[in-house]
């Protein structure tokens, strides 16, 4: 309780001493996973160590990188409310809007059973449906649980590659979509709502209520992901030096043409969050799969998913739904054979 | 008593919201209703951009995530007159 009051009465100091705290403890990491593997009652040389190593080091690296990133957008987020948005963006036409609408998408925060109130709220407000598609396809897929899983596993290139791939995605699908004037298919009842409302009247809070958001998030989102996060990196730590490393590369490699369509097409009904599917892409990186297959297949699962479009469909016709999945498919499918030509 | 509306299509978050509000009201004894919208059309109405939300005597007083205990909290407490 005493640390509450005092965290609400000062959360500047508090957020500078906890950023020094997580450097201290950053930096402790090699050396102190290298000092646990010693005192265990295995060979140091053993495969078994190296995986040890590997795992020890691994899973506190990531899960802290995840606290220290998902705190910091917490706070973020609270600056780029969905109704921030919505004003931003309503001001704007297409092609500036679609960009600027998927940047968004990174920093407001989203969640997927929102989808539609979110989507009836921007077209209400006017904003354009193409614009607004940019929106809805960026914020789940382009967010910073999935970025710093990228950056913490495999290290800052991928990363950077899946934002600007995931970016290029949204935009131009946004665009494209625009482009069909499709405004027609559009469930009638949503077009026929009056003008936006209000929305909530949110006082702009003190930076003592950010900071609490901040840490609300981080309660929630790394509670919620660090099952999958250790599960991920146990496959990888299982797999680093026993599975051979070209195990996949025959039918998942760069080689193999039909690799990016079909991961792209299993991607479509299965569904899970950036951190559940991160198993499976360590998993299928390390016996030797595409880069680019794995990140068309990583985009697919969580852009385009079943339950998603079940309830899209409340609010789109169904030739609008579909257009909508081809068009994000195509552009994924895209990225898939870039990245593969390119790295 | 206050009539307090839980919007939002059955989420996990919209469930844990209906289960803190009921609880709050009940450990400081203030008597509600509670309602909860779940049909996207009536949700609409709001005008809110994200579930759950929630509605205090017809005005949307919060929307997006689980509100904190604190936030809720305010709400019934006996406004000064």
């Amino acid at each position: 309780m005493d640390i509450q009051a005092s965290r609400r009465a000062h959360p500047r100091t508090f957020l500078v001493a906890a950023a020094a705290a997580w450097l201290v403890a950053y930096r402790a990491l090699a050396p102190t996973a290298g000092r646990a593997v010693g005192w265990l009652p295995v060979d140091p040389g053993s495969r078994l160590a190296e995986s040890l190593r590997f795992f020890l080091y691994d899973a506190p690296k990531v899960l802290l990188l995840l606290t220290g990133v998902v705190l910091v957008m917490g706070i973020v987020n609270t600056y780029f409310t969905a109704e921030r948005t919505r004003a931003l963006l309503a001001g704007h036409g297409e092609g500036v809007g679609n960009v600027l609408a998927a940047t968004l998408g990174i920093v407001t925060p989203f969640c997927s059973c929102s989808a539609v109130p979110l989507f009836i709220g921007f077209v209400q407000a006017g904003v354009p449906l193409g614009v607004t598609f940019s929106f809805l396809i960026s914020a789940p897929m382009v967010n910073e649980v999935a970025l710093t899983l990228l950056f913490g596993l495999f290290g800052w290139r991928t990363a950077a590659l899946y934002l600007v791939l995931g970016l290029a995605v949204a935009i131009v699908s946004g665009w494209v979509i625009g482009r069909m004037r499709l405004e027609g298919q559009v469930e009638g009842w949503v077009r026929e709502l009056p003008g936006a409302g209000p929305g909530v009247a949110r006082a702009d809070g003190s930076f003592a209520d950010r900071l609490e958001a901040g840490l609300a998030a981080v309660r929630d989102v790394v509670g919620r992901v660090w099952p999958y996060v250790l599960g991920g990196i146990a496959v990888g730590a299982g797999i680093h030096g026993y599975v051979p490393a070209d195990f996949l590369a025959s039918f998942m490699g760069r080689s193999a043409w039909w690799a990016v369509p079909a991961s792209v097409l299993l991607g479509v009904p299965l569904y899970a969050n950036a951190a559940g599917i991160i198993p499976i892409v360590e998993a299928l990186l390390a016996k030797g799969a595409a880069l680019g297959t794995v990140l068309a297949f990583m985009m697919s699962v969580i852009a385009l998913s079943l339950p998603e479009l079940v309830i899209l469909r409340k609010v789109l016709k169904p030739r609008l739904i579909a257009v909508f999945v081809g068009v994000v498919s195509a552009g994924i499918l895209l990225v898939g054979y870039v990245f593969n030509a390119v790295l | 008593m206050k009539d307090v509306r839980v919007l939002g299509s059955g989420c996990a978050n919209c469930r844990a919201t209906i289960q803190l509000v009921e609880d709050v009201a009940k450990r400081m004894g203030v008597p509600i209703t509670l309602t909860k919208v779940d049909q996207i059309q009536d949700i609409a109405r709001y005008g809110i951009l994200a579930t759950p939300g929630v509605v205090i005597d017809g005005a949307v007083v919060h929307a997006g995530g689980i509100p904190s205990r604190g936030q809720v909290e305010r709400w019934f407490a006996p406004t000064p007159s």
